[in-house]
């Protein structure tokens, strides 16, 4: 997509309806990757589906024994460390390396206070006497969210790799087209890992 | 004529010939096994069906170990534009490991199982007894030898040279592969523990570091025959890669299911396993994209064939009859059945005996001197064999499918008392072992037209 048009664009509905611009952004393996980590996701959300339908009771104790003020908190915490990697991408655009690096750092704290949040989640279980084998509900709840977790420190990991290479004019090369796209990659595969805490905190947490 | 970029990738064809003799061996025993299985001992008590099996499952293990070193030698030096550190050391390390393979076979052979393991002096360092790791401790070690100055010759050769992505990739894989070998001498007395660190060597093997192998030959191959751009074919390796390990190695929870292990092994294990079948799938798409993609025609369109095949001959073997029976609630009826068979026989021949044969098909035109490719007529003969096994194997493993199923549903699915005994399924299955064991003829044809391929001479050479 074209630096102008997005630029341009007063609203995503003018940005959707710019039919003409189809090119995807990032890497095409970068996407191939991001489906098959959301395939392994949909696998453990239809096996939490299947085992809550035949475990309705225990799951619904498992569940009101779960935080959600925090689960609340680190869905936003997500959602807002998601808008400053677009913010960063918008700057990356702008060739300003200054507010990307805000930017992305900005989505680095955000990330942080999930981290930070879920581990006390977690904390806080363990002190209940609560862990991996308690129940089916808490083996599941357990296994995604720790699987998540990882995804977490993955992308920080990732978002880090980024902001190097901002800092270090990696991107910033008219020749290197392909450098842009890493940039790209990075932030569609943050966007996977926010997506799937926003589908997995209503699954587990409320309904 | 010399037709080798790196004369000391030679050595690889020693590695290379006798993979193959030990391939006949294994077919030969799979059927007399085959046989076995409908009509009971046929050799007079010479060769009992335990001793066989030991040997044909012993022989292709052996014979995929030398297939990826050939291949190793053959493309580490290339990759690393440099030749190899110490052909010698190759050499050597050749006739010892060839030796010991050949003293274990013929141990297996004429001398009782017991026997053996008391004059290799097991009692002092036990570790025979497993399954595919029978093996007499001091051949192991021996193993181990070997596999060491293997790995010291090629770390050597990639250090002075150029680091590409497809040689750290083959490193890795090389490396893993010795590293979980040493499992192999960790046998604890715990029958649930042994099976448990059992599995660490057959599993992450096959499942683990063997794939980052095949992926690395995949990719030598694809950048050779279809010229398409190292960048962008490393990519999809990397990608591949790490499909493969994170599902391969949390995968590996599919066979703890009934180990006593906790049972959240159930969900890792069938959900990880459930993804397994994707970086194979991937392999696919990714070697048939590069190849309507190729920037030139290589005349060895055999080699193009063996790729493209074990690709998806992986994918449907590794692939899709290792998701039949991994979900944990299949499992429950299947673990050990027929089915497991299916799915072994596929998976090794599309993964690992193809993928080796796919590097042989590419590799030995120019080891023997030949050039580029082989003439048209000896391409020809080495597809009829290509066809011929794997049609051959396709049928293996549908009448083994057909077997187990049968075999789930008259001995695992009845409630105790319904049930048919073992042996008494055993019977009601003789028609599909009878089958099979007419696939597995075809299969032997097939691997003798491969072989005479290699025969096949042309006054003019492609």
């Amino acid at each position: 997509m074209k630096t102008e048009n997005i630029l341009q664009a007063e609203s995503v509905t003018q940005l959707l309806e710019n039919k003409a611009d189809k090119r995807l952004p990032g890497d095409l393996a970068m996407w191939f990757f991001i489906l098959a980590e959301l395939t392994v996701f949909a696998v453990f959300f239809i096996g939490f589906a299947v085992a809550e339908n035949a475990n309705m009771a225990m799951f619904a104790e498992g569940k009101a024994q779960l935080h959600k003020v925090a689960g609340l908190i680190n869905t936003i915490a997500l959602i807002t460390s998601s808008y400053f990697v677009a913010l960063s991408l918008h700057s990356m655009r702008k060739n300003n390396a200054k507010q990307t690096l805000r930017h992305l750092g900005l989505a680095l704290v955000f990330a942080g206070v999930y981290v930070v949040l879920k581990l006390w989640e977690y904390q806080a279980l363990f002190a209940l006497g609560i862990h991996i084998e308690t129940n089916t509900f808490f083996t599941l709840y357990f296994l995604i969210t720790a699987f998540h977790f990882l995804h977490i420190i993955l992308g920080m990991l990732i978002l880090a790799y980024m902001a190097i290479n901002v800092y270090k004019d990696n991107y910033n090369d008219p020749t290197t087209e392909n450098e842009f796209s890493g940039f790209e990659s990075g932030a569609c595969y943050w966007h996977m890992v926010d997506l799937l805490w926003i589908i997995l905190f209503p699954l587990i947490y409320i309904i | 004529m010399n037709t080798l970029k790196y004369q000391s990738q030679a050595v690889a064809k020693p590695y290379f010939v006798f993979a193959m003799v030990l391939f006949v061996g294994q077919i030969l025993f799979g059927l007399l096994m085959g046989l076995q299985y409908v009509v009971g001992d046929i050799v007079g008590g010479l060769i009992p069906f335990n001793v066989a099996r030991m040997v044909h499952t012993n022989l292709l293990i052996v014979w995929l170990l030398f297939g990826f070193m050939g291949a190793a030698y053959y493309l580490v030096p290339e990759e690393a534009e440099t030749e190899l550190h110490s052909p010698k050391l190759a050499m050597v390390l050749f006739w010892i490991f060839a030796g010991a393979g050949v003293l274990t076979i013929l141990g297996y052979l004429f001398v009782p199982y017991a026997t053996l393991a008391h004059i290799t002096g097991n009692d002092y360092f036990p570790t025979m007894g497993r399954e595919f790791l029978e093996q007499p401790t001091i051949i192991k070690i021996g193993i181990v030898v070997v596999a060491l100055g293997f790995l010291y010759n090629l770390g050597m050769t990639i250090l002075k040279g150029r680091k590409t992505a497809i040689n750290m990739v083959m490193m890795t894989g090389l490396i893993g592969l010795a590293v979980f070998f040493l499992f192999a001498f960790y046998n604890p007395t715990n029958l649930a523990l042994d099976k448990y660190f059992w599995w660490f060597v057959v599993h992450l093997w096959v499942e683990g570091v063997w794939e980052l192998i095949m992926g690395a030959i995949l990719a030598f191959v694809l950048i050779k025959i279809t010229g398409v751009d190292r960048e962008v074919i490393e990519k999809w390796l990397y990608v591949i890669i790490a499909m493969a390990l994170i599902s391969g190695i949390l995968g590996t929870g599919h066979h703890f299911y009934w180990l006593m292990v906790p049972e959240y092994w159930q969900w890792v294990g069938s959900i990880f396993s459930a993804i397994e079948p994707l970086p194979f799938f991937a392999m696919v798409l990714y070697a048939f994209n590069m190849v309507n993609r190729r920037r030139r025609e290589h005349p060895n369109k055999a080699a193009t064939l063996w790729a493209l095949g074990t690709s998806v001959m992986a994918f449907l073997g590794a692939g899709v009859w290792g998701f039949l029976h991994t979900l944990a609630p299949v499992n429950y009826f299947t673990h050990g059945s027929q089915i497991t068979a299916a799915h072994g026989h596929m998976a090794f021949y599309g993964a690992y005996a193809m993928i080796v044969m796919t590097i042989m098909s590419y590799a030995m035109p120019k080891l023997r001197g030949i050039g580029e490719a082989n003439c048209n007529k000896a391409q020809v003969t080495e597809m009829w064999g290509f066809w011929l096994m794997t049609v051959g194997m396709v049928f293996i493993t549908l009448f083994l499918t057909g077997a187990g199923i049968l075999q789930v549903w008259l001995q695992r699915i009845p409630e105790s008392g319904e049930a048919l005994s073992f042996m008494a399924t055993q019977d009601k299955l003789a028609i599909f072992y009878w089958l099979r064991e007419i696939a597995g003829v075809v299969f032997l044809i097939g691997l003798i037209a491969y072989l005479a391929s290699f025969f096949v001479k042309s006054k003019q050479t492609a």
